[in-house]
């Protein structure tokens, strides 16, 4: 109720008596739960394609398969393809907004952090994204590890003005 | 319907699997202008339960409440997948793999994970110390640090043609690279598996 009260204040005037509470409810959670279920979808393939499997990223880094090269490298193709499309016909949200794809810079960190994270990446087996498939899947233990992560992420958080960028 | 969920059990090929991740892409660019990128919700957790003061926390978490339901859905998909559509026969591991990880000490390869490791059993020991608690720690560090984990630069910034994602996707494997044939060896022996 209070996250609703703030809402409407921040739109504007609307008189809280006036207001319909559960068209504005279902708007709003209707908002989030179109990414809860790309989510999903996305957490299914990564099951099903066994992504998520710790052995899966030793042959990556031990270049034993070509399993995981083929589907990152076809993801980000099919990625190129999309985008490329979407500036090309200027294609639009489904509320009609004009999409914008922030660019990124180059910093240091790219390269270090880049590297600390694939340190981390050979011994989870993990990838942010697949540490919560790994959770869901069954293997509960890697909780610890997405605890840790986010620890991880507290701390670069504190120590980021010191850190070499 | 039989045949449809035994069909769907299988192991999908990484064809199938590449482009569908690719098409989180536009899925989320057309849907409401976000793009892709996972690592984020490590940070919004921070914002949204430990911000104490510090300015890389102090911004509106609730505004990235989508990237927040994202990776619960994944959780949700995880254990959907997991445990209804599961594979019933054991993983196949590369065979050369298999004998490097078996001179590590490693012997069960039937599952997604290697048992012997991936169990709360092992939480207070090395194992867990190496595994879970500096594992985690690499790799919420450096994606931050990075500004982005796979999904983030390597799927969305190279699809968008950004220069600076090829170079923090080529740390990433350098990364891996060296924990894989240089340090994993020595993290093993500790370890003692």
């Amino acid at each position: 109720m209070t996250v609703k009260l703030k809402a409407i204040e921040k739109s504007g005037s609307t008189p809280v008596q006036c207001e319909a509470p559960n068209m504005q409810k279902a708007d709003k959670k209707d908002g989030l739960l179109k990414y809860l279920i790309v989510g999903v979808l996305f957490g299914i393939i990564f099951v099903k394609a066994e992504i998520i499997s710790w052995f899966r990223i030793q042959e990556m880094f031990r270049l034993d398969s070509f399993f995981m090269y083929g589907v990152i490298g076809s993801a980000i193709l099919v990625g190129i393809i999309s985008i490329q499309a979407i500036k090309r016909f200027d294609i639009k949200t489904i509320s009609g907004e004009r999409i914008q794809i922030g660019n990124k810079e180059f910093r240091k960190g790219q390269v270090i952090g880049g590297f600390i994270f694939g340190l981390g990446w050979a011994i989870t087996g993990a990838c942010p994204g697949p540490l919560f498939a790994q959770i869901g899947s069954g293997f509960t233990v890697v909780a610890v590890t997405l605890l840790s992560a986010v620890a991880g992420t507290w701390v670069y958080g504190r120590f980021a003005d010191k850190l070499p960028n | 319907m039989d045949q449809f969920i035994a069909w769907i059990s299988q192991p999908w090929p990484w064809y199938v699997a590449g482009p569908m991740i690719g098409l989180t892409v536009p899925a989320l660019l057309i849907l409401g202008n976000k793009s892709f990128g996972i690592s984020s919700s490590l940070r919004h957790a921070c914002a949204a339960c430990i911000p104490a003061g510090i300015p890389f926390f102090t911004y509106d978490w609730k505004k990235e409440m989508w990237n927040i339901m994202f990776v619960l859905g994944v959780l949700i998909g995880g254990a959907l997948a997991g445990f209804l559509l599961s594979n019933p026969n054991e993983v196949v591991v590369a065979e050369s793999t298999q004998a490097a990880l078996r001179e590590l000490g490693i012997t069960e390869f039937g599952s997604l994970m290697p048992s012997e490791i991936f169990n709360w059993s092992n939480l207070f020991t090395l194992k867990g110390l190496f595994f879970f608690v500096i594992g985690g720690f690499l790799v919420g560090f450096g994606t931050r640090y990075a500004g982005g984990c796979t999904s983030g630069h390597a799927i969305m910034g190279i699809s968008n043609l950004q220069l600076p994602s090829v170079i923090a996707t080529i740390a990433f494997m350098l990364g891996g690279f060296t924990m894989t044939h240089l340090l994993l060896p020595y993290i093993m022996r500790i370890v003692g598996l």
